[in-house]
């Protein structure tokens, strides 16, 4: 059985419906990468997973329990971390404090986890006292992704996380996506850089209209000549 | 020298004292803003609402035939700040949260602000009457005179003055550990930051609304306490105290609770530079400079003290919208 499996859901902002039947599934350990052109709705599914839109149709089920309408401040007690687009860190606080922030719904000590963090992201050890707003784009982007592991999620949904980086951060980023996804953590991430995200994808998600268009694995998606010639710029 | 002594206790002191009442008003202002997102000008009156229930406190305590070296109004001032924080949580669940659950934008909620200040004036004149009482019930107030050296005329200290200065320097520290150390205190400074990511992390916003009310009620009740002892508690103690608040909280920097206690000092020196008379500054410095200065040499009069923190207040927003401490804008 999947352990995220979304089906037939249909939700949107208020009464504007923009994700129409949108059908997706993950099994454990696996990356899943959606992609497809800028207003497809790729963001929009992940906020609809993550509780944070009306839900109109349709389930999302996750672990065996049922979390379609479950809001965005219980999931973490369900072991699922969110990472935005955009302002996914807090700019006043220092690194470490981000981090301890995002163990805030764990009343457990988590020294542990934080060196675990430390230890896939070297350098934000080094910047810890300092305010994550001071940060480049790349380093914010570690922060953010950091502050979502301290509840050591189960499934962590990552909105285009090497958006606007340099080539090298970039392939950083997807590097530490792959080792975490190696201790077990399932993701699933939208992606801009199409081409990339879908060679590490185990499976991958074309959306475009707020539909399902493509669903395949990362490799075949990739060898679709279809797909290449619509969505990955030839 | 007597001069200098004069000086020091009629504008670096005098500044100092009601810097550190509207420090203390603005905290909580500055931190209700950063959470909440309005303005909340019922402040005042909760100040004043405050000392009334120290005042209140002190004649029970004063009843139960308990007496003390340090004034009764201060033993009565916990209790009072404890229910402030209270009547503050219970403003915040009657009238505040209704209308953030309804969506309601800022504008909205500082006149839902604007109604309770009205209503606590109604109130406390109803039960409180319009004159100025003495909160000293049973001993006169404390008066510490230190001499220098060189100076016939003393440095004056009253203990209501002494007693705001410890609380004021306790009160900094105490608040410096809880926003740097503590869960709460970090969550707060994660809500006031970014609200929605504050909510995708999982922090309970309940708790720092309610961290926020109980901090910024416990502060108002402090000052208006504090204040009322160092002059006398009256009705209207909220209409000449609100708009330096103000200022100090946006000068300082909105949502940045060490630029409000900066910003308080500073209007509150400012005030105080700007009704001294400096012509006892300068006329030992007659000779020197070969003229005459007027008896009377203030920026401006003493009546029209108000007007100093609106100067300060578009200075700031013309030059510096921000604040001290880059606070948000308006
Ligand atoms: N907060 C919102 N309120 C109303 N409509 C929104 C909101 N956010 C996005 N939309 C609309 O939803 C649609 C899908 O947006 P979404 O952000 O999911 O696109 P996306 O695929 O993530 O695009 P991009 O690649 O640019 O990030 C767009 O038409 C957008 O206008
Ligand atoms: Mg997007």
């Amino acid at each position: 059985m999947s352990l995220l499996s979304i089906d037939g859901l249909t939700a949107g902002y208020g009464q504007m419906t923009i994700l129409r039947d949108v059908d997706m599934a993950l099994d454990e350990g696996e990356i899943g990468v959606i992609v497809g052109p800028n207003g497809a709705g790729k963001s929009t599914m992940l906020k609809a997973i993550f509780g944070m839109l009306t839900v109109t149709g349709g389930s999302i089920t996750f672990d065996g329990t049922d979390i379609t309408g479950i809001r965005s401040e219980k999931l973490a007690g369900h072991r699922i971390a969110y990472v935005p687009q955009e302002n996914n860190v807090f700019a006043s606080l220092t690194v470490e404090e981000n981090l301890e922030m995002g163990a805030y719904t764990r009343r457990d000590d988590v020294s542990h986890v934080l060196d675990h963090v430390y230890e896939i992201f070297p350098d934000m050890k080094d910047k810890r006292r300092q305010p994550a707003g001071e940060l480049s784009g790349g380093q914010r982007q570690m922060v953010a992704f950091g502050r979502a592991l301290m509840i050591e999620p189960k499934l962590i949904l990552l909105d285009e996380p090497t958006a606007g980086l340099s080539p090298m951060f970039m392939s950083v980023i997807f590097d530490r996506v792959i080792a975490i996804n190696r201790t077990g953590v399932t993701v699933a991430m939208v992606e801009q850089n199409a081409k990339q995200a879908l060679a590490i994808a185990h499976k991958g998600f074309v959306l475009a209209g707020g539909q399902n268009s493509y669903t395949d694995t990362g490799q075949n998606l990739l060898d679709n000549p279809e797909v290449a010639r619509s969505f990955l710029g030839g | 020298m007597n001069a200098l002594v004069f000086f020091f206790d009629n504008a670096i002191l005098s500044g100092l004292i009601i810097g550190a009442i509207y420090a203390l008003g603005a905290i909580g202002v500055t931190l209700i803003f950063g959470i909440l997102r309005f303005a909340h000008f019922a402040h005042g009156d909760m100040m004043t609402m405050g000392a009334f229930l120290s005042l209140i406190f002190a004649v029970l305590l004063q009843s139960m035939g308990i007496h003390s070296p340090i004034a009764l109004a201060f033993f009565g001032m916990f209790p009072a700040m404890a229910a402030t924080a209270l009547i503050a949580i219970l403003f915040d669940k009657l009238f505040y949260k209704p209308l953030r659950d309804a969506g309601a934008r800022p504008v909205v909620m500082v006149m839902a602000s604007v109604g309770v200040t009205l209503m606590l004036q109604g109130v406390l004149r109803v039960f409180g009457g319009v004159s100025a009482r003495s909160m000293y019930i049973g001993s006169p107030k404390a008066i510490f005179q230190f001499h220098l050296p060189d100076a016939t005329r003393p440095i004056v200290l009253t203990e209501p003055q002494i007693i705001l200065f410890v609380f004021t320097a306790v009160t900094v520290f105490a608040l410096h550990y809880f926003l740097t150390r503590t869960r709460l205190g970090k969550a707060m400074r994660a809500v006031s930051d970014n609200p929605d990511l504050a909510s995708i992390t999982g922090i309970d916003i309940r708790h720092v609304v309610w961290a926020t009310w109980i901090i910024g009620g416990a502060l108002a009740c402090a000052a208006g306490t504090l204040l009322s002892m160092d002059v006398a508690l009256k009705p209207d103690l909220s209409f000449n105290i609100l708009l330096p608040i103000f200022a100090a909280t946006i000068v300082g920097g909105i949502g940045q609770p060490y630029g409000a206690i900066a910003g308080g000092f500073l209007v509150g020196l400012c005030e105080s530079f700007a009704v001294f008379n400096w012509s006892i500054l300068l006329r030992p410095l007659e000779p020197m400079f070969g003229v005459d200065f007027p008896s009377s040499l203030a920026i401006v009069p003493t009546e029209y003290k108000l007007m100093i923190p609106f100067v300060i207040l578009i200075i700031v927003l013309i030059y510096r919208p921000t604040g001290i401490f880059k606070g948000k804008v308006l």
